[in-house]
């Protein structure tokens, strides 16, 4: 072969080989990364994973918020309006947290059915749902008798 | 009247864009050279006519108009002027009015800087950005007029969203769409030069400044956006992966990736084919990002829009912008590659590299964005990509990324040697190694190989930025002069990459080394985080304008010294009944200290949360540095220069004939 095909060859093959490699390893990251949505019907059914990170959300029902007399610790519960979850949280609610709102929250089921948040996302508009929320709750309203 | 006036001046630029579109386009064809000067004076009028449109409305806002329904959704009696003109572009139909009225200032600006170009040449370039206009103004007009009465005014307005009432969210979208909008004249100047078949390297050189001011516009708005949510949303974070953020970085990365190619290009006439499609690229990202943002399918706290008819005329638009350029670039792009030869080890080699890293971490980043989307529309479960992902992906990317950024810029064009190369940077590289590793060590964190990868790769960009301008001065007789007399693109490129380099240490240093506490606190509580001492003075009510505020201050002390007193405050906007954290910050080139209350835990007390967040301002110093190396590039006296000389030099025979 010619030296400078050869060359080329070389950084072609080089090029190509850190490519797939880059592609491989992101496309591991994000199979591990996927976060998938599910209501809490579908959490008391048994559908959401145990052993990984999922994405909860519904309407925080109301008097349901408690408060640790010296932490931040909070437990709440939510609701497609037919099957509940509990939830707890240790840390700062964000802004539009209120009850009676719909959330969704990021985190996994402890040994007890609780979900363990590591984060609450509540919309910065009051008027505004959740869309996954919304759909959760529709869902959950014709699936009930 | 006035919003009707509005009105009718929107119709008016619509009438002039279809002539700034279609006669030019008619006159090249037909050769009418008259046709084709109608251009200019289309463009400059549809300018006219839509900033006559932009004061009509920013009019309604500040007399308090309800009866526009626009201004009824965004504003209300008690908001302070200053954001009821920036309410203007709050919402979805009057950032769409901005995004137009910017594409026509990009337009004639482009008709004043180049009338030394091939007439037939500009008469294109402007052509291809009224067919830009005419799309966003259908849309606007069909969907999404910003003028639209209502029947029955009602006798307030819902008030303008509050975490836009903030002096950072003024000026961050004119920014972010000065830039998005900016490469539409690299992505004109690409479907000029397709359509005539005249790829060389003139074409690089004419649109280098263009397309490195719209990158300067994109960095700026980005490093706003990235600020403004710092301190107002209250959580100390500065980037989120989030889907809006990550629409206005992927253009930026791929409009890194051009600017840099464009001077393999320029300079040894290479990877035309490439610059191209990256200048597409570049645009089409920009137009999925106005998408992305405004169509409201995305769950993010910018989609204020959540109407799928405006979806679905975007998602056509875009259809027909990319799958029409990149139909014309299969067609008329050069087939035969009888590019200069370079070889394996030459700065082409490195620019190359650049490139693809580039391109991937885009590729990566769409990938997260938009899979979400694609599952959720084929109706297979709702899905969001996790911040860790992007994280993974993108630290890694940046490695190699940074190590070329020092060779790279030393490599000769064409042909280089292992043995010079090495030669000049050894020194570089072992003292980066060094300083980045003893400092990492004196630090102590628990991540200490990040820690020690991030500043040897900070070390080695800024060493070898001055090692390059020594090599540069070195064998010149009289050092001080040759310093001098260094082109303004070259410092530019230095700053720029300096800049890089100082946005990985504060990267590096703020996300290993923050700390922070959430803690219960009455009047009177005290606690102690990073060697501060924070003591809680008290809680006060503060009426504001349109919001009442608990402001909560605190004193800080460092050991028996005084720092700062810090006022935080938490505002319940009445008219919507929102609450908002203001953060409050005692900002330091070396530290910020960070407070924001959280809720009101009865008894007096509140839950506040503490950061420590050493070095973070160097993110967005950094991000200036870019954007001023980007301003000293695109000023430089070659670009002013060498236009003319392309002017008389290119012997398109059209432009012969039109003399």
């Amino acid at each position: 072969m010619h030296p400078k095909r050869k060359k080329i060859m070389v950084g072609v093959v080089a090029l190509v080989i850190g490519i797939s490699l880059a592609v491989t390893l992101a496309l591991k990251a994000f199979q591990e990364n996927l976060m998938y949505f599910f209501s809490p019907s579908e959490v008391i059914a048994g559908a959401a994973p145990e052993t990984r990170n999922f994405r909860i959300g519904g309407l925080v029902v109301e008097d349901s918020v408690v408060r640790d007399r010296d932490s931040l610790l909070v437990e709440f519960v939510l609701t497609d309006t037919v099957n509940q979850v509990k939830v707890s949280y240790d840390g700062i609610l964000p802004d539009l947290f209120r009850e009676g709102q719909g959330i969704v929250a990021n985190g996994r089921l402890n040994s007890q059915g609780v979900f363990v948040a590591s984060e609450v996302l509540a919309k910065h508009d009051e008027n505004y749902m959740p869309p996954e929320v919304a759909e959760a709750m529709e869902k959950a309203a014709s699936n009930s008798p | 009247m006035i919003p009707e006036l509005g009105h009718f001046a929107m119709v008016m630029a619509l009438c002039m864009a279809l002539i700034q579109a279609l006669f030019p386009l008619a006159g090249v064809r037909f050769n009418r050279p008259a046709w084709m000067a109608l251009a200019s004076p289309a463009a400059r009028l549809q300018c006219l006519f839509l900033v006559l449109a932009f004061a009509a409305l920013t009019y309604a806002f500040i007399t308090h108009d309800f009866s526009v329904a626009y201004v009824a959704q965004n504003s209300n009696s008690a908001l302070p002027l200053p954001y009821r003109i920036s309410a203007v572009w709050g919402a979805h139909e009057g950032s769409l009015l901005l995004w137009v009225l910017i594409l026509s200032f990009w337009t004639i600006a482009v008709t004043y800087f180049s009338h030394n170009l091939p007439p037939v040449l500009l008469a294109r370039i402007i052509a291809v950005m009224g067919l830009i206009s005419i799309g966003f103004l259908l849309f606007t007009l069909a969907t999404s007029n910003p003028f639209e009465r209502l029947a029955t005014p009602p006798m307030d307005g819902a008030d303008l969203n509050p975490l836009l009432q903030d002096p950072g969210l003024i000026i961050h979208p004119p920014m972010l769409y000065m830039g998005y909008v900016g490469f539409s004249v690299a992505f004109a100047f690409a479907i000029a030069a397709l359509l005539g078949g005249h790829l060389d390297s003139a074409w690089a050189r004419w649109s280098r400044p263009w397309t490195v001011m719209a990158w300067v516009f994109l960095t700026s708005g980005i490093a706003l956006g990235s600020w403004w949510a710092y301190y107002e949303l209250g959580w100390g974070g500065w980037w989120f992966w989030d889907p809006v953020e990550n629409a206005s970085f992927m253009p930026w990365l791929i409009g890194t990736a051009l600017i840099h190619s464009l001077a393999a290009t320029e300079k040894r006439d290479v990877f035309k084919n490439w610059t191209v499609l990256l200048a597409i690229t570049a645009f089409s990202l920009s137009l999925l990002g106005t998408f992305l943002v405004r169509s409201g399918v995305i769950t993010s706290v910018h989609a204020f829009a959540t109407d799928p008819a405006r979806g679905i005329f975007i998602l056509v638009l875009l259809g027909i912008v990319i799958g029409g350029s990149l139909l014309l670039y299969a067609m008329r792009a050069p087939g035969n590659f009888r590019s200069s030869p370079f070889s394996l080890l030459s700065r082409e080699t490195f620019l190359l590299i650049n490139s693809v890293i580039l391109s991937v971490a885009m590729a990566a980043v769409l990938l997260g964005t938009l899979y979400p989307l694609v599952i959720d529309a084929l109706g297979m479960g709702k899905l969001s990509v996790g911040a860790p992902y992007f994280n993974f992906v993108f630290v890694p990317l940046m490695v190699p990324l940074a190590l070329v950024i020092g060779v790279g810029a030393l490599a000769r064009w064409r042909a280089d040697e292992w043995q010079r190369l090495w030669h000049s940077i050894k020194y570089v590289l072992l003292a980066s190694l060094v300083i980045g590793v003893l400092i990492a060590v004196s630090l102590s964190g628990s991540a200490l190989f990040q820690v020690a990868l991030g500043l040897v790769l900070a070390f080695w960009i800024i060493g070898s930025s001055f090692n390059l301008l020594y090599e540069r001065i070195r064998l010149q007789k009289n050092r001080l002069v040759a310093l001098l007399n260094q082109p303004r693109a070259f410092y530019g490129m230095t700053l720029a990459h300096i800049g890089f380099a100082v946005t990985i240490i504060g990267i590096t240093l703020s996300s290993h080394f923050s700390t922070d506490l959430d803690k219960r606190m009455a009047p009177g509580d005290s606690l102690s985080l990073a060697g501060y001492r924070f003591v809680l003075d008290n809680y006060h009510s503060i009426p504001g304008p349109n919001y009442n505020a608990t402001e909560a201050r605190m004193r800080v002390y460092k050991g028996d010294r005084f720092v700062s007193e810090i006022r935080s405050q938490k505002r319940i906007y009445t008219v919507r009944d929102m609450p908002m954290t203001e953060a409050g910050i005692d900002a330091g080139l070396f530290r910020d200290l960070y407070i924001s209350m959280g809720e009101p835990l009865g008894d007096g007390s509140w839950s506040m949360r503490i950061y420590h967040k050493p070095f973070v301002r160097w993110i967005w110093l950094g991000a200036i540095f870019m954007a001023l190396g980007g301003i000293l590039a695109a000023s430089d006296k070659r670009y002013r220069l060498r236009i003319r000389s392309y002017a008389t030099s290119s012997s398109g025979d059209m432009a012969e004939a039109l003399k």
